[in-house]
């Protein structure tokens, strides 16, 4: 799915969820291109490793649920959307098998200044990781396995909350 | 209402998605759990462990004692391991 708003000088907003792999200098430039508001682009980029512990993975699995998925992206887009002032966002996720090496998920904030891009990006990685509903299924010398979801996500997400 | 499962609650249930009606007495989410749980034992596997599975009604998540009335979709799945 994607939702894009491209006039210039407006906030853009990406969002798409992929078998295929993503070009990360490619969307950052997407965030700057035809613009001159721009002084701040921070990227993150989650990458599948190859290994958890001691044990090798040899490739990982991610499963979504479609429409929500988008949903729960979008929602929290919107909410660092308002809290920042920010000129453009972008969040990438991919499903199907990935492999050691190979992008899993991608942030791009765009603001005017530094502050706003990189705490824009910090929120929405751990809201995604915590809220979004994807689920990892990793491929080891044992067997296959889903993922065990790790209590320090809810607890990144949660200090985001305002009181 | 249209019931969708997701990751290792899918495998246990053997099934992505599937239509139920639900008696009357099933108000909210923990009560359409049980009354899933109740269904076979792929479903007793899959919720036998209510407080670790998570709920979404219509995209959204809720919480156990959110009431189903008016529900077009509700899904279970475990913790998220996205990101």
């Amino acid at each position: 799915m994607t939702a894009s708003r491209d006039d210039p000088m407006t906030a853009a907003v990406t969002i798409r969820i992929q078998q295929a792999d993503f070009d990360v200098a490619q969307e950052i430039a997407a965030l700057t291109k035809a613009r001159t508001d721009v002084g701040a682009v921070v990227s993150f980029s989650g990458i599948c490793r190859g290994s958890e512990g001691d044990e090798p993975i040899a490739a990982l699995t991610l499963e979504h649920y479609p429409g929500m998925a988008e949903a729960e992206i979008a929602r929290h887009a919107e909410t660092a959307m308002s809290r920042w002032p920010l000129t453009g966002l972008t969040v990438i996720h991919r499903v199907g098998r990935i492999v050691p090496g190979e992008n899993i998920v991608l942030v791009v904030t765009a603001s005017q200044h530094r502050q706003a891009a990189f705490e824009a990006a910090e929120f929405l990685m751990d809201y995604l990781k915590a809220n979004a509903p994807f689920w990892k299924r990793e491929e080891k010398p044992a067997g296959t396995s889903w993922v065990d979801a790790r209590d320090h996500d809810d607890a990144a997400a949660a200090r985001w909350t305002r009181s | 209402m249209k019931v969708k499962y997701f990751a290792w609650v899918r495998e246990r249930i053997g099934k992505a998605e599937e239509t139920v009606e639900p008696p009357a007495s099933v108000r909210t989410v923990d009560d359409l759990i049980a009354w899933l749980a109740g269904r076979g034992e792929t479903y007793a596997y899959a919720f036998e462990t209510p407080r670790v599975i998570r709920a979404a009604i219509d995209h959204a998540h809720v919480k156990p004692d959110t009431m189903i009335a008016g529900a077009r979709e509700i899904a279970f799945f475990p913790p998220m391991t996205g990101g």
